[in-house]
This record gives structure tokens, C-alpha cells and sequence, in this order.
């Protein structure tokens, strides 16, 4: 009751006539949806939890571990390999589509013919299915029947081994995240665009500035709270990427592209250790955490809060 | 002037050439690799348009006798996880809205944030134990995983921005809480309604990482047969790239034609399951 005369004094107002009449709550209405979010998350979560206190294998008894399974982590070298390649995966998937998002974004502002549609085609990598894509991109790779050396062999570049060697298997599976994710950057700094004021474009056109004076000086300030929120969606999405890594490289050659989330797959379901797989769980969670709150720290240092939407 | 114009023009449309032709590209490239028998798929220099038309690629996926049951599993599996968290997910957006219990978007970050292979261990120990592994059970619990916080992250924006007024006047009028939602906000919300559903039922039609682990033989949505596919190598390229092509076809035709409240919901939310 509090709750609802809290949530819209003008109902109070218009009610209190009738002090008698007490509306009913709003809670029968969240309550199949908690009863849904308490089975398939918040459960999940507190048993993940538990387990990673267990040694815990399918087909053998549990026993309490304590933190063991967490102190196994840094010694373990294939883990400590991967955060180190989640973190190089992660970092260029942010950056990439960050700049060829925002380009995008400011050629999208534009008027032109046909331009819902085109935008329409222009976020098709995203919306398709990940693995059908990674399909086509494996087949795209191949390095000799491969589209992709052929093109090199266009402009007079030697031929490339991509997802086959380890050195340039991560810069190919970034090549397909950021085309697939470009156009996500692209609507959220296309809806900071639209919400920019002409003045300034317009005193600035009086000034005679250039097209990039305009866009370094005016736009780019204006636009940093939403690249801020794409960054950081960015993040969190580049961090658990797992469809694409997983059905093109399945974490290879050898381990050279295994992330955390692709090498937690192998130790849950391929080793079926349950219980070092919920450690992982975990600390993969926490690192994501983390990361973030690290991004929020530097916009805070960087002192972009004071420009328009603060609310990431 | 007018030359600049013009010259303006012409900048402006070969940036847009530059920036659509890798999602045009790919999916052209796509489409030809679909219908090229395996002598065009195997040449070297690539071939665009073959001589002959491999119309016998989609045939083959078609006729290959589990493809309609994936087909199947998919659409279950999609409809029933879009439908009950469109069942629960719109009520609590709406309670959720009315109340400006903003905190419980927490717990929606939360879901975001988790990597999705967090879920199936507990999950799958627990489908596991209740003997539902082999069904469809379980996945279509799972995808609620992905469904319903973005219907409930989408519907809250959505009744944020109705007008109240009109529930106020039905709730004087003397009906009730529920009386005012399924005849006043519900109709008012059926852009988000729309907006909602379209989102869930991509993300959810898209998931790979849940059928993996849960799905058996029986019970293998279509991303998840078209990576077994990859897996055995005995298949070509020409009908491998047509299954890919029909997997994802029905959400890019979706994309193209509901582009407005995709790009709607994409930028208010930024959602994206798994």
C-alpha cells in the first residue's frame, strides 16, 4: 500500500476522497515472474555457489572442499592462458566496433533514400543466427579454397593461414565479432546523435570549422556518455563470447583461442568436473564485475559525467 | 555550391556503399555458396555465379528426415519460451513500472551480466535429477533464461512512458488493478508488446550455447544440428551453407521487415540473451 502511494502521489490525491477504498497492490502481478527469476536465476546462482565449494564430479560422491577449487585456479596454466586470451579478445572486440560503430553511426545520421532499410541491412550480422554465420565465416577462412585469400590475393597480399595459426587465430575471430557487432555500437551512438541540439552545429558552420573540427570538437564531446554505455555493453558481451569461438576454433588451435567461457565448457561438460567448473563460474563472474566497475571508474576520472545521459 | 552539393552526395553514398557492403557481401557470398555444387564451391579463383544452380542443396536439407524434426524442436522450443515469458514478463514489466521498483532491475543486470554457461550446470544437474534430459523440458526452461529479462527490461521502458491518466480514471470508476491492465495499459502497450516479442523470440531462436549441452539426439534445436553438421565433415560446403541459410533465414527476413521495432528495442535496452 505504501508502496503504491509512494510510486504515484497523483493516485493518492485523487483517491483520498475515498479513504475507505483501499487499492489492491501491484504484486500479483510480479509474482510469476519472481517465482520464474527465483527458479531459473537467482537458484542457480546460490547452487553454483555451493558447488564451487565441492569436489564434485558427475558419477562420483561430493565431497566439501572448502576453497580448493579456487586456490586451483592461478596454478592452473590452461586457465591463466585464458583469461589472458579473453582479455586481448575482449579489449580489440570493444575498440574495433567502437570506431567503425561510431563512423557508421555518423553516416546513418545523414538523410538519404532508402535509409530504414539499408540500416535494417546493416544490423542483419547481429540479429542472424551465431552459429550459421560462423558457418559461413569457417568456410571464408579456408586457406586454400577460402574467399577471404582471395581477396587478399586481389590487392597483392600474401595468402593467410586465420583461424589455422595460433598468432592470427584471435585477430580473425575479432574480425567476425566486430563485423557482427559494428551495428550495435552504431544505433546506440546514432540515438546519442539524434539527441545532440543543431546550435552548435550551426555556430560552428558561422566559424567555417571543418567536417572534422566539427565532428572532434562538437560531436565526439557530445556523444561520449553513449559510447560509454555501447563500450561497456561491448564489454560485457565480448567477454562472454562464446558461439562464435566455439564453433569456428572450438577454442584452437591447440588452446590458442580457448577463452574463459569456451574452457569453462570443456571443464563442466566435457571433463564434467562440476565443481571446478562453478569456481570458474564464479571468478568469471566477478572478473566481468570487475571490468566494469573499472570502466565506471575511468569514466568518472575522465569526467564525462557531466555531459547528458549519466544513467549506464 | 551546387557542385559541392552534389560532390557531398556522392561522399555520402559511397560511405554508405562502404559500410552496408560487408553485411551485403557476406550474406550474397552466402546465398551463392548455398547453390553452387561442390566442383564451383572448390575452385580456385572463387566462382560468384555458377553455370549451374544447385537448387538440390536446399532439396537435400529438406529431405534429410530429422531436419523436420530440428525444425520442430526449434519452434516449440522458441514459441513456448517467447510465450510464457511474454505471460509472466509483461505483468511484472507492467507491476514493476507502477510500483517504480527500479532496484529490481538489478537482478535483470544480474541475468545480463551472467555468461550463460553459469546456468547449465545447476540446471543441468537439476534437469538431470528430475529425469526431464531427453525431452524438451529443459531447454524451454532454460531459454527463459534469455526471454524473459528482455521482456520485463522492455515492457518496464514501455509502461514507464503510458499515460496514466486513464488508469486513474477506470481505477475510480471502480475496476480493478487487473481490470485496468488488460483494458487499458495492454492495448495502449502493443507497440512494446511487439517490440518485446520480436526481441525474445530472436535471441531465443539464435541460442546455441543451452542446446549444446542439453539437447540428445531427439531433441536438437536448429543452430544446434547445424553445428553438428560442422562437426562431421563428411557433409559439402553447397547444402552445409543452405541448412546455415534456412536456420537463420526466418530471423533475417524478421530483421528487415520489423527493422523499426528491432532498432527500437535494441537501443532502449541494448539486450542480448545467453
Amino acid at each position: 500500500m505504501s508502496v503504491v502511494t509512494q510510486a504515484s502521489p497523483v493516485a493518492a490525491e485523487q483517491a483520498a476522497p475515498a479513504r475507505e477504498w483501499r487499492p489492491p497492490s501491484y504484486w500479483p502481478f510480479v509474482i510469476p515472474a519472481l517465482v520464474v527469476v527465483l527458479a531459473v536465476i537467482i537458484f542457480p546462482w546460490v547452487f553454483t555457489i555451493w558447488m564451487s565449494l565441492q569436489e564434485w564430479k558427475v558419477g562420483s560422491p561430493t565431497t566439501f572442499v572448502g576453497l580448493a577449487n579456487y586456490l586451483r585456479l592461478p596454478t592452473d596454466p590452461r586457465f591463466v592462458e585464458a583469461v589472458g586470451h579473453t582479455l586481448s579478445y575482449t579489449a580489440l572486440s570493444v575498440l574495433l566496433p567502437l570506431v567503425f560503430g561510431t563512423l557508421a553511426a555518423v553516416v546513418f545520421h545523414q538523410k538519404f533514400a532508402a535509409r530504414g532499410f539499408l540500416r535494417g541491412i546493416f544490423i542483419m550480422p547481429m540479429m542472424a543466427t551465431p552459429v550459421a554465420i560462423a558457418l559461413v565465416w569457417t568456410m571464408m577462412f579456408h586457406p586454400q579454397l577460402g574467399v577471404l585469400n582471395y581477396l587478399l590475393s586481389l590487392v597483392g597480399l600474401p595468402p593467410q593461414l586465420w583461424v589455422f595459426n595460433p598468432t592470427t587465430v584471435i585477430p580473425s575471430l575479432v574480425l567476425v565479432e566486430t563485423w557482427q557487432w559494428t551495428p550495435l555500437v552504431m544505433l546506440i551512438v546514432l540515438g546519442g546523435l539524434a539527441a545532440i541540439p543543431t546550435e552548435p552545429y550551426e555556430s560552428a558552420q558561422i566559424d567555417g570549422a571543418n567536417f572534422w573540427q566539427v565532428f572532434r570538437f562538437i560531436t565526439l564531446p557530445l556523444i561520449m556518455p553513449f559510447l560509454f554505455i555501447a563500450g561497456m555493453i561491448r564489454m560485457i558481451d565480448a567477454v562472454k563470447s562464446f558461439d562464435i569461438i566455439f564453433a569456428i576454433t572450438q577454442g584452437g588451435p591447440g588452446s590458442a583461442s580457448e577463452t574463459i567461457n569456451v574452457y569453462l565448457y570443456s571443464v563442466a561438460f566435457v571433463y564434467y568436473d562440476l565443481g571446478y567448473g562453478s569456481a570458474i563460474a564464479v571468478v568469471f563472474f566477478l572478473l566481468i564485475v570487475a571490468l566494469a566497475a573499472l570502466l565506471l571508474y575511468l569514466r568518472k576520472r575522465l569526467l564525462w559525467t557531466s555531459q547528458l545521459g549519466s544513467e549506464a | 555550391m551546387n557542385l559541392r552539393y552534389v560532390l557531398g552526395r556522392i561522399g555520402l553514398w559511397l560511405s554508405v556503399f562502404v559500410i552496408v557492403s560487408p553485411a551485403i557481401l557476406f550474406f550474397l557470398w552466402m546465398g551463392s555458396l548455398s547453390l553452387k555444387f561442390e566442383i564451383d564451391n572448390a575452385s580456385y579463383p572463387p566462382v560468384f555465379f555458377p553455370e549451374h544452380i544447385a537448387w538440390k542443396n536446399y532439396a537435400d536439407v529438406f529431405a534429410s528426415n530429422r531436419f523436420l524434426t530440428y525444425f520442430t524442436n526449434s519452434l516449440v522450443v522458441t514459441g513456448c519460451a517467447t510465450g510464457l515469458a511474454m505471460l509472466v514478463g509483461v505483468p511484472a514489466g507492467y507491476g514493476i513500472a507502477r510500483m517504480a521498483a527500479h532496484k529490481s532491475a538489478i537482478v535483470i543486470l544480474i541475468a545480463r551480466i551472467t555468461p550463460g554457461l553459469s546456468y547449465l550446470i545447476p540446471l543441468f544437474l537439476l534437469f538431470q535429477w528430475l529425469g526431464l534430459l531427453g525431452t524438451l523440458v529443459p531447454q524451454i526452461i532454460i531459454h527463459l533464461v534469455v526471454t524473459v529479462p528482455i521482456v520485463i527490461w522492455i515492457m518496464i521502458g514501455y509502461f514507464e512512458t503510458t499515460p496514466l491518466e486513464l488508469e486513474e480514471a477506470a481505477l475510480i470508476d471502480g475496476a480493478t488493478r487487473w481490470q485496468v491492465f488488460r483494458h487499458v495499459a495492454l492495448p495502449i502497450a502493443r507497440p512494446g508488446l511487439a517490440v518485446a516479442f520480436i526481441l525474445a523470440v530472436i535471441f531465443s531462436w539464435n541460442n546455441f550455447v543451452f542446446g549444446i549441452v542439453l539437447a540428445g539426439r531427439e531433441t536438437r534445436t536448429l543452430p544446434v544440428a547445424v553445428y553438428n553438421m560442422i562437426s562431421f565433415d563428411q557433409l559439402s560446403w553447397g547444402p552445409l551453407a543452405a541448412a546455415a541459410l534456412i536456420v537463420t533465414a526466418p530471423v533475417l527476413l524478421l530483421t528487415v521487415m520489423a527493422q523499426r521495432q528491432i532498432v527500437a528495442g535494441l537501443t532502449a535496452g541494448a539486450v542480448k540473451g545467453g
